[in-house]
């Protein structure tokens, strides 16, 4: 990631060494990174990995504790205040009120924000078209659905023009569907201007949604750059392989100079390529046969986000609601 | 100027006329209050009473009309003390961290339940006012027009003072606890005495002496010396016992409530600066 000084004017956060602390557990160990101004921008960790924690003090709910941060040019400590002007948050559980209506919701929220009543009244007009709740307007909260509600929850992230957006699981709980039209919304919003700053535990939507990814693990950055960037770091494409004997196979394979890496599986082993995986897989299969050892089963693939991840963290987010398939639970026309 | 705290007052206003039952039951509690402890009890202290002769000269009340400004003030400290439950829901389901995000101003949220509380206790005063005459208290004897707008006035001005003190210390309770069953068990165990110690059902004269110091600075007792005052006159014989309020003992219980107001605002404002919503 970029830490040129030349780039600081066009970085609209910065986090440096932040560190969090709840009681004796440590949440956040050391995390430094920073949002440029117009990005979709993604933190993606299994629960409990600190991503709210960082959430938190960053939307000032929680004080920072140790190290630096600042929202939209304006530190998290000393001008609070400045950073809730400028700054739009949809949390991760719904925060509605169950017995307002859709337009009582985002009146409310102008009038937090001190919107003076014309460009209050104006705004809400334009948001209610935009995540298409025009026919709800008068509508109880409790009679929407899960959809129209993140909807509503969005427009109301909206209301003040904010300079940052942020999203804290912003599908969660939601039909794959519904996920997928949220995820317009959420690219809609952003080519009009508004930086992001999302969180997730969904592969996928930080895949297709973001500029740059971080991954977060135990409070821990563990690696930030475009999806592309993440995947290549695997290597040009993944050869999984299930042979007679998996160790001698690794022995075999190692010394090729197209191979990358080489982890082993439960079943299989995983081959990281730098090459085209379809020239060099006749190779290692006569490599193999020459040892002596029997394949049976062999799998050719684009490394996906989810192999970042398992890569990078060692583990596999579970909750999963697609369905989607990774390396491990690799099985023909899988994934 | 910011007038966050109209906005806190609106949303809350909103919620209460939509909870029917939230609203009805608030209106009719009261009600039944006067009609069945009311009615009960005088009928027998007023038996007991009959007996004991009035001096000449002296107002004599009968005990639906002493009780009754009692049920105002009790109805007061019940509705204001769990007024800031409100608070402490809208923690629990993430509600509050809108508020606490924005950049309202945190004392506003105490402000605006705090109007919102007494617009409450107003209401029901004035219910009870109407339904406690209905049924045969002797409020506002003999008063000109003029003089029940004042008294009434009189009344609502105690009434807001002594409910936005219970509102705050309410609302800095709700914010600092984390289950509604803590905060109940709180609100229990502190409307009992308040409401014991106090002249709202019987006199304090005959009280042992440290329980009578306790409920002459209860506030409670200084609401209700406010009500008797403008609803039943500066002076009057109930129970037995004669009662006269100069003005000064009026401006006093006042003053008071006052300064009970202010060190709970002080309170909740603490427990909010101190509050992490997340």
């Amino acid at each position: 990631m970029a830490e040129t000084s030349g780039e600081q004017d066009r970085e609209i956060i910065i986090v440096k060494n932040l560190e969090y602390t709840y009681g004796d557990a440590k949440a956040v160990e050391g995390i430094s990174f920073s949002v440029k101004k117009g990005e979709i921008f993604s933190f993606l960790g299994p629960n409990g990995a600190g991503k709210s924690t960082v959430i938190n003090v960053l939307i000032t709910l929680l004080a920072l504790q140790k190290g630096e941060a600042s929202v939209a040019g304006f530190d998290v400590t000393r001008e609070p205040q400045k950073v809730r002007e400028s700054i739009g948050i949809v949390f991760q559980e719904i925060t509605l009120d169950r017995d307002m209506t859709v337009w009582e919701i985002l009146e409310f929220h102008g009038k937090l924000y001190s919107m003076p009543h014309a460009e209050r009244r104006a705004r809400i007009e334009e948001l209610i078209t935009l995540v298409q709740l025009g026919g709800k307007r008068n509508i109880r909260i409790k009679h929407l659905s899960g959809g129209m509600k993140r909807r509503l929850e969005i427009a109301r992230g909206l209301m003040t023009r904010p300079k940052v957006l942020f999203l804290d699981e912003p599908t969660i709980g939601l039909d794959p569907q519904t996920r997928m039209r949220m995820w317009e919304y959420i690219k809609n919003v952003n080519k009009s201007g508004t930086t992001i700053f999302l969180t997730t535990h969904y592969m996928d939507e930080a895949d297709q949604l973001s500029d740059r990814i971080s991954i977060i693990d135990h409070g821990k950055i563990i690696i930030t750059g475009t999806n592309w960037e993440l995947k290549n770091t695997l290597g040009q494409d993944l050869i999984y392989l299930e042979t007679s004997n998996n160790s001698t196979a690794i022995r075999a394979l190692t010394n090729l100079p197209s191979v990358k890496d080489i982890k082993e599986k439960t079943k299989g082993i995983l081959v990281m390529v730098n090459d085209d995986g379809t020239k060099v897989l006749p190779v290692m299969m006569d490599i193999l046969r020459e040892s002596g050892i029997t394949i049976s089963t062999v799998n050719l693939k684009k490394p996906s986000m989810d192999d970042v991840f398992i890569y990078y963290t060692g583990k596999e987010i579970r909750d999963e609601p697609v369905g989607k398939s990774s390396i491990i639970s690799l099985r023909p026309g899988g994934n | 100027m910011n007038y966050g705290f109209l906005n806190i007052y609106w949303r809350d206003m909103i919620r209460f006329v939509r909870f029917r039952t939230m609203l009805i039951s608030s209106l009719l509690q009261p009600a039944l209050w006067l009609a069945f402890f009311g009615i009960a009890m005088s009928s027998s202290f007023d038996q007991l009473m009959a007996g004991v002769p009035v001096p000449s000269g002296v107002h004599a009340v009968g005990y639906l009309t002493f009780m009754a400004a009692g049920i105002i003030a009790m109805t007061t400290l019940f509705t204001s003390l769990f007024g800031g439950m409100i608070i402490l829901f809208d923690k629990n389901w993430g509600l509050m961290r809108e508020i606490m995000a924005s950049p309202m101003p945190r004392d506003h949220v105490i402000i605006g339940i705090g109007l919102s509380g007494m617009t409450k206790s107003f209401i029901q005063a004035l219910i009870i006012m109407v339904f406690g005459i209905a049924i045969g208290a002797g409020f506002f004897v003999g008063y000109g027009a003029f003089q029940i707008a004042l008294a009434v006035f009189g009344i609502l001005l105690f009434v807001g003072v002594f409910s936005l003190g219970f509102l705050f210390l309410s609302a800095g309770i709700a914010i600092s606890m984390e289950t509604p069953e803590g905060m109940q068990g709180i609100m229990m165990l502190m409307t009992m005495p308040i409401f014991f110690a106090s002249n709202a059902l019987y006199p304090i004269d005959a009280f042992p002496e440290f329980l009578r110091v306790i409920s002459m600075y209860n506030p409670m007792t200084l609401l209700i010396n406010g009500i008797r005052y403008f609803a039943i006159g500066p002076d009057f014989l109930a129970l037995g016992k004669y009662y006269a309020y100069t003005s000064t003992d009026i401006i006093l219980s006042f003053a008071g409530l006052l300064v009970f107001a202010v060190l709970m605002y002080a309170f909740a404002w603490w427990r909010f600066k101190k509050a992490v919503v997340t």
